[in-house]
C-alpha cells in the first residue's frame, strides 16, 4: 500500500475478481507508467477483457488496489466518473453510435461540462468546432463527416472510435483488439495511429495479433489464467518457456 | 275361571291403561305445541324449549315441520296444524289425521333467527340419540357451541351409551363446558377446564376465556395457564396455517410461472400471451369436461385426467403456431416480442370471448378433490394439497426433460450459442418451435390446475401475467430454481401479509418489495453473474 | 439560454406540425362557435372533447416517445402519470363542487360523505385552488417518476427488467386507488363536476376552450421535445438508446440523462392527463390499467417513435379507428387492435412516419449516388484517374 509508486499512472496490485467460482483474475499486479505504451497478449479467458473492466470501473474487484495518477482509487468510481478523470476505452466490437453522423460522435465525445443541463444548452463554439476537425483529419474521417456511422464499414468504425476517444483526451486509453477484423494495410495503418497518439498519453493495447504486436516495438504483458505470465520485450516474452507453453505454443 | 277372569281384566286394564297413557302423552303436549302459535317470538321460543323438554317421541318430526315452514295456525292463537298433501288442507300436527273444519284465519307460523336457532339446539338435543352417526355427530357439536346447562341430563344419558370415540370426544367436551357454567365442584371444575384445554382448538380458547369472566377465583389462575398455552399452540399452528396457505399460493404462482421461465428466462421472449395460454388451457379443461360428461358420465370424476394431456397438447400447439408465424422474426428484439405477443393476447381473448361468451364458465371440481382435512390445528381444503403436489411434479418433469432428455440438452445448447449449436446439427428453428411450445403447454397445464380454484373466464391470464413475471424476475432469470424458490417466498410473504395489510393492501407492499428488490439486484435471487450474461 | 434553446435548431417539418396544431387549436373551436349548426363547416359538440381527447392522448404518446423512442425506455408504466395527473385535476374539480353535490356538504366529496368520513383528508387540501392543482399535475407525476427513475437507474436496470417493473408500479397503483380508504373515490372514481374556474364543464363555449388549451400544450409540448432532442443531451439521448455502455465510458451519468427525460416526460403524461379529465368528465383507477399503458406503446409504434410527429399522429389515427370500430363492430375492436399490435412490430417497425421518412432519406440518397455516378461517367470520358479519386470517399464502404 505504502510502496506504491506515485510516478506510475496506472497501478494494480493483487487484484482478484471470480465469477461464479471461475476465478477470471488471480491477483494481477500491474502498472503502466505515463506516456507508455503497452501491449497485453494472453489466451483467451486469460483475464484481459475482465482487467479492463476492473480499471474502468464496471467490475468491482473482490480484492486488491487500482490506483490511478498516483492516488485515485478507481474500484471507488463508477465508468462515467472514472472517463471523465482521464481514461478511455475502446471495446473489442467497434461500439460507436450508430444513428448519429460521425460528426456527431466526436462532438458527443469531446471532453466537455457532461452534466445534463450543460448537455441540454450546449451550443458548439469555434474552437470546439476546430477540435473536431483536427481529429476528424487525425482518424482520416474528414470526407464522411456527416455521413451516419451505422454506414461505416467495420474498419472505419474501428477508426472512428479512436477518434472519438482521442476526443475524450484521456491520460490513459485501454484499447482492446483494435485491429480485429483489419485488412493488412489498415492493421499497419493503425499501428503507426496508436504509437503517434501514444505520444503524448499512455496507452495500453490488448492483442492477439503478435505481427501488429512487433509493430509496435513495445513493452509487452502476457496474462494466464488471471495473472501476469511474463513481461518484457516481445522477444523476451515469446522466448519465455511458460508463454509458449500457454499461449504461443498452442 | 275366576282367575281367567281375573287375569283377562288385569290385562285388559292394563292395556286400556297404555293406551290411556299413550293417549295423554299425546294429549299432554298438544298444549305445548298450540303454544307454539300464540304470542311473539320470545314467547315460542320458550315453548320451542318446553316442547323440546317433554321427551316426546313426535317432538322432532314437529319441530322439523315449524322449521320448514308447514305449520299453521290462527293470528290470534289456538290450534296449530300441519299442511296437508293437497294445497289448502290441514292436518292435526299429532295425529297426522286430516282435518276437515279448520278455522278461517290459518296463517304461516313465521321464523326469525332467533326461534330458527332455538329449533336448532332443541332439534340437535334430541338427535343426540339418533342412530345416525352423522347426527349424533352434528348435534354434539351443536351442543358444544350452545353448551346448555338444561340439557346436561339428556348430554349424560347419551354419553353413557355413546361408542364413537369422536362423538364421546366432542360430548365430554360439551359436558365439561356445561358444567364450567354449574354449580359443581371445584375439582369437577377443574377437570372440566382440562378437558376442554386439551382441545387446543380455537373453540376451546373462546369457551375458556368466557369461562374467565365468571369463574370462581381459585379457578382463574388454572384458566388462564390454560388460555396462554392454547395461545402458543395456536400461534404455532397460525404460522403452519400461514405457510400452508402460502405453500398454496405460491403453487399457484409457480404452476403460472414455469412456463414463463422456459419462455422468457430461456429464451428472452417476453410472452404477454402467456396468460392466455393458461386460459386457454382452462377452457380445454371445460371442454374436455363437458365431452366426457356427454360421452361418458361415470368418467366425469377423472375428466381432470384426460384435461391435463389435453391442454398441454393443445396450447403447446398454440404455442409453437405463434412462434412460427410470429416471434421467430423477433428474436434479440425483446421488446418488440412484447408488444407483438401483447397483440396476441389480445385477439385470443377476444377469439374466446366470441366462442365461448363473456360469463364465466362451470369447472366442476372432482369429489377427490372437493373437501376439507385437518392435520391438528391446520385445515385445508384437497384441492389445495393436489396442486401443490401438482405444480411440484410439472416443475420436477421440466427439470427433468431439461437436464436430462436430448431435447433438453439441444435447447440449453441453442440458448447459450445458436450458430454453435446450429453447425453441430440441431435444427434450431425447431428446438426455438418447440421449447416455445413446451412453455405454452406448461402454461396450458397451469390452466387445468387454476380451473380448479379460479372462474374460467376470458379475463383468466389477464390477472396471472403480472404476478408470473414478478415470480421470473424475483428469481432470477434462466434459472428453474429461482422460479421456485421466487414462487413459494412471495406467496408466503403474501399470506405473512395479508392478516395485517388485507389482501389489496398486501399484494401492492409485496409488488412495492419487488420493485425494489430487482432495484437492489436487477438480475434477481439467482442471478448469474460474469460476462456472458451482459451481452 | 432557455429562450435560445427553445427556439433555435428546430427541423422543418417540426415547424410545419406546430403551425399545424395551433392553426387546428383555432378553427375547431371558432367552427364549433360560429359556424351554424348543420353547415358542412361546423364541428358538433358532441365532437369537440372527442378531438380533445385524442389530442390528449396525442400529448401521452409523445411524452412515451421522448422515453422510448430517444432514450430506449420502455415504460409500460406512462398510464400512471397520465391518471395521476389526471386525478390531481379531478381533485380540484371535485372541490369545485362544493355543496352542490347529493349530500351538499360543503367541504367534503359525495363519496366521503357516502363512507362516513368527517374531514377532508390532508392530501386533499389546497386542492380548491386551482393554480396549486395545476402544480400538483406536474409535481405529482414528476416526483414519482423521479424517485422511481433515480432507484431504478441508479441501480441500471434497463430493457425489458425495467418495462416489467414499470407495469408492476402502475398495477400496484390501479390496485391501491381501487381501495376506498385511499380517499380517491375507490371504484367509481371522481366524476360529476361541475365548474372549472367558474365556467361549467358541460358548456361548449367551456369545451371550445379546453379544446384549445389541449392544442397548445401539445404544440408547446412539441415544440420542448423539438428543442430537447436538438439538442446536444438529446443526442446523448440516442447515444444512450444505442450504445449505453459507450456513452458511460464516454464519461456521461447515464441514470441522470435518463431521469432527467423520464421525470419531464411523466410531467408532460401528467399534463395530458389533466386535460383529459375535466373534457371526459371522468377519471377512475381504471386509467392505471396496465393495459392503458401498452395501448400508449403501440400509439407511439404506429406512429413512428424516435420522430416527433409520429407518436402523434400514431395517437390519433388509432384512437380515431377505435372511435370508428367500438361503434360500428364492438366485438371486433381487439381483434383489430390485436392485429395491429402484432403487423406493426412485424411489418412496420418504424411506423408510419418512420417508413416515409426512411422512403425519402433512401431516395435522396439514390439521387446522390445517380449525381456521383453522372459525374463519374462525365469524368471517367475525360480524365480515369481524377474521377477515382471523387469516388473514393463513398466507395471505401
Amino acid at each position: 500500500m505504502d510502496e506504491k509508486p506515485s510516478k506510475s499512472l496506472l497501478y494494480l496490485d493483487g487484484v482478484s475478481v471470480s465469477f461464479d467460482g471461475f476465478k477470471a483474475l488471480n491477483s494481477l499486479s500491474f502498472v503502466v507508467d505515463p506516456g507508455e505504451l503497452r501491449a497485453i497478449i494472453g489466451p483467451n479467458g486469460a483475464g484481459k477483457t475482465t482487467m479492463m473492466d476492473i480499471i474502468t470501473g464496471k467490475t468491482r474487484p473482490d480484492t486488491g488496489q487500482v490506483f490511478f495518477n498516483g492516488d485515485i482509487d478507481l474500484t471507488k468510481r463508477d465508468e462515467a466518473e472514472i472517463a471523465q478523470l482521464g481514461i478511455g476505452r475502446k471495446f473489442q466490437k467497434p461500439t460507436v453510435f450508430e444513428s448519429h453522423t460521425v460528426w456527431d460522435n466526436i462532438e458527443l465525445a469531446l471532453n466537455r461540462n457532461r452534466g445534463v443541463f450543460s448537455t441540454l444548452f450546449y451550443r458548439l463554439s469555434p474552437t470546439d468546432k476546430a477540435r473536431i476537425e483536427e481529429i476528424l483529419e487525425t482518424v482520416r474521417m474528414t470526407a464522411r463527416k456527416d455521413d451516419l456511422a451505422a454506414n461505416l464499414s467495420h474498419g472505419q468504425k474501428q477508426w472512428l472510435e479512436i477518434g472519438m476517444l482521442l476526443a475524450q483526451e484521456p491520460k490513459l486509453l485501454l484499447v482492446d483488439e483494435p485491429v480485429a477484423g483489419m485488412t493488412d494495410a489498415e492493421t499497419a495503418e493503425t499501428a503507426i495511429l496508436l504509437k503517434e497518439i501514444a505520444k503524448t498519453r499512455s496507452v495500453v493495447v490488448v492483442e492477439h495479433d503478435m505481427g501488429f504486436i512487433r509493430d509496435l516495438g513495445v513493452k509487452v504483458t502476457c496474462l494466464a489464467e488471471g495473472s501476469v505470465l511474463a513481461e518484457g520485450s516481445i522477444d523476451f516474452v515469446s522466448n519465455d518457456p511458460k508463454v509458449i507453453e500457454n499461449y504461443l505454443g498452442r | 275361571m275366576y282367575r281367567a277372569i281375573q287375569t283377562f281384566l288385569v290385562a285388559l286394564c292394563l292395556l286400556v291403561s297404555c293406551l290411556a297413557t299413550g293417549l295423554r302423552a299425546q294429549e299432554d303436549i298438544r298444549p305445548l305445541v298450540d303454544a307454539l302459535g300464540a304470542g311473539g317470538f320470545p314467547q315460542k321460543i320458550e315453548a320451542v324449549g318446553a316442547l323440546a323438554a317433554s321427551g316426546d317421541a313426535k317432538v322432532a318430526e314437529i319441530l322439523q315441520n315449524l322449521s320448514d315452514g308447514k305449520l299453521y295456525a290462527p293470528k290470534t292463537g289456538g290450534a296449530v296444524y300441519l299442511e296437508g298433501p293437497d294445497a289448502g288442507s290441514y292436518v292435526d300436527v299429532l295425529t297426522g289425521m286430516a282435518v276437515a273444519d279448520v278455522p278461517g284465519n290459518l296463517a304461516k307460523i313465521r321464523l326469525n333467527n332467533g326461534l330458527r336457532g332455538a329449533i336448532g339446539a332443541a332439534l340437535s338435543q334430541l338427535t343426540l340419540l339418533s342412530p345416525d352417526r352423522a347426527a349424533r355427530l352434528a348435534a354434539s357439536q351443536d351442543l358444544l357451541k350452545d353448551a346448555n346447562p338444561d340439557n346436561l341430563e339428556l348430554l349424560n344419558s347419551a354419553l353413557a351409551k355413546e361408542q364413537d370415540a369422536e362423538i364421546k370426544a366432542t360430548m365430554e367436551a360439551a359436558r365439561a363446558v356445561i358444567m364450567l357454567k354449574t354449580d359443581a365442584s371445584a375439582e369437577d371444575k377443574k377437570a372440566a377446564i382440562d378437558m376442554i384445554a386439551a382441545r387446543g382448538n380455537r373453540d376451546a380458547l373462546a369457551i375458556l376465556t368466557a369461562a374467565m369472566d365468571n369463574a370462581p377465583d381459585d379457578l382463574k389462575p388454572a384458566i388462564q395457564t390454560n388460555i396462554d398455552s392454547i395461545n402458543r399452540s395456536l400461534a404455532v399452528w397460525d404460522v403452519f396455517q400461514n405457510i400452508w396457505y402460502g405453500l398454496s399460493l405460491g403453487s399457484v404462482l409457480l404452476l403460472a410461472a414455469i412456463g414463463l421461465a422456459i419462455t422468457f428466462g430461456v429464451m428472452g421472449i417476453i410472452n404477454m400471451a402467456h396468460g392466455e395460454m393458461v386460459m386457454l388451457g382452462a377452457y380445454t379443461t371445460y371442454v374436455v369436461q363437458q365431452t366426457i360428461n356427454t360421452v361418458a358420465p361415470g368418467m366425469s370424476d377423472y375428466s381432470l385426467v384426460f384435461a391435463v394431456p389435453a391442454a398441454f397438447v393443445f396450447t403447446g400447439l398454440v404455442g409453437i403456431a405463434i412462434e412460427r408465424s410470429v416471434i421467430r422474426w423477433l428474436y434479440g428484439r425483446p421488446l418488440e416480442t412484447l408488444l407483438a405477443t401483447w397483440g396476441i393476447s389480445l385477439i385470443l381473448q377476444q377469439a374466446i370471448r366470441t366462442i365461448f361468451g363473456p360469463t364465466n364458465r362451470q369447472v366442476d371440481n372432482p369429489s377427490w378433490m372437493s373437501g376439507v382435512f385437518e392435520i391438528g390445528g391446520l385445515s385445508s381444503t384437497w384441492n389445495r394439497l393436489w396442486i401443490i403436489l401438482f405444480s411440484l411434479s410439472v416443475f420436477v418433469a421440466l427439470l427433468l426433460l431439461l437436464k436430462r432428455s436430448k431435447f433438453g440438452l439441444q435447447m440449453r445448447a441453442v440458448t447459450q450459442n445458436r450458430r454453435m449449436a446450429s453447425s453441430m446439427g440441431i435444427r434450431t428453428p425447431w428446438v426455438d418451435a418447440l421449447t416455445f411450445g413446451l412453455g405454452s403447454g406448461i402454461a396450458g397445464m397451469a390452466g387445468v390446475a387454476l380451473s380448479q380454484i379460479d372462474n374460467v373466464s376470458p379475463d383468466l391470464g389477464q390477472s396471472y401475467i403480472i404476478d408470473s413475471f414478478m415470480v421470473v424476475v424475483f428469481g432470477g432469470v434462466g434459472n428453474l430454481w429461482g422460479t421456485l424458490v421466487g414462487a413459494f417466498s412471495l406467496g408466503i410473504a403474501n399470506k405473512f401479509l395479508e392478516p395485517y395489510a388485507g389482501a389489496v393492501l398486501g399484494k401492492i407492499i409485496i409488488l412495492i418489495l419487488i420493485i425494489l428488490f430487482i432495484q437492489r439486484r436487477p438480475r434477481g435471487l439467482f442471478a448469474l453473474k460474469g460476462r456472458a450474461i451482459e451481452q | 439560454m432557455i429562450a435560445q434553446m427553445l427556439f433555435s435548431r428546430h427541423e422543418k417539418k417540426t415547424v410545419w406540425a406546430i403551425g399545424l396544431i395551433l392553426l387546428v387549436a383555432a378553427l375547431v373551436p371558432l367552427s364549433n362557435l360560429l359556424i351554424p349548426d348543420g353547415n358542412f363547416l361546423h364541428v358538433p359538440d358532441h365532437l369537440v372533447p372527442l378531438l380533445g381527447k385524442y389530442l390528449c392522448y396525442a400529448l401521452l404518446a409523445l411524452a412515451l416517445d421522448l422515453v422510448w423512442g430517444y432514450c430506449g425506455i420502455l415504460s409500460l408504466g406512462h398510464g400512471a402519470f397520465f391518471a395521476l395527473g389526471g386525478y390531481a385535476m379531478g381533485m380540484y374539480l371535485m372541490r369545485q363542487i362544493g355543496d352542490r353535490g347529493v349530500y351538499a356538504n360543503p367541504l367534503l366529496p359525495d363519496f366521503m360523505v357516502f363512507l362516513n368520513w368527517n374531514e377532508l383528508p390532508w392530501y386533499w387540501y389546497g386542492f380548491n385552488h386551482f393554480a396549486f392543482a395545476a402544480l400538483m399535475v406536474f409535481l405529482v407525476p414528476g416526483i414519482l417518476a423521479f424517485v422511481f427513475g433515480w432507484f431504478a437507474f441508479r441501480s441500471r436496470v434497463t430493457g425489458v427488467y425495467l418495462s416489467i417493473i414499470t407495469q408492476a408500479m402502475t398495477y400496484a397503483l390501479l390496485l391501491a386507488f381501487f381501495r376506498n380508504e385511499m380517499g380517491f373515490g375507490g371504484n367509481n372514481g371522481l366524476t360529476d363536476f361541475k365548474e372549472i374556474l367558474g365556467y361549467n364543464v358541460q358548456a361548449s363555449g367551456t369545451r371550445a376552450t379546453l379544446f384549445a388549451a389541449t392544442a397548445i400544450a401539445l404544440a408547446l409540448a412539441l415544440l420542448l421535445s423539438s428543442a430537447i432532442v436538438r439538442s446536444k443531451y438529446g443526442k446523448v439521448l440516442v447515444g444512450v438508446r444505442d450504445a449505453e455502455s459507450r456513452t458511460r465510458f464516454l464519461g456521461y451519468r447515464v441514470e441522470n440523462m435518463k431521469l432527467f427525460i423520464f421525470t419531464v416526460s411523466a410531467m408532460m403524461a401528467g399534463v395530458a392527463g389533466a386535460l383529459y379529465v375535466p373534457q371526459v368528465g371522468i377519471i377512475n383507477p381504471g386509467e392505471f390499467a396496465p393495459a392503458n399503458s401498452i395501448e400508449v406503446v403501440i400509439w407511439t409504434a404506429v406512429g413512428g417513435r424516435g420522430t416527433l410527429i409520429g407518436p402523434i399522429i400514431g395517437a390519433v389515427l388509432v384512437n380515431f379507428g377505435k372511435s370508428i370500430f367500438t361503434a360500428a363492430f364492438p366485438e371486433f375492436w381487439l381483434f383489430a387492435l390485436g392485429a395491429l399490435f402484432v403487423a406493426t412490430t412485424l411489418f412496420l417497425p418504424k411506423g408510419v412516419v418512420g417508413t416515409v421518412q426512411q422512403y425519402l432519406a433512401r431516395r435522396q440518397e439514390q439521387k446522390k449516388a445517380d449525381a456521383i455516378e453522372k459525374a463519374y461517367q462525365e469524368k471517367a470520358s475525360a480524365k480515369p484517374d481524377a474521377a477515382l479519386a471523387t469516388l473514393e470517399p463513398q466507395a471505401a464502404e
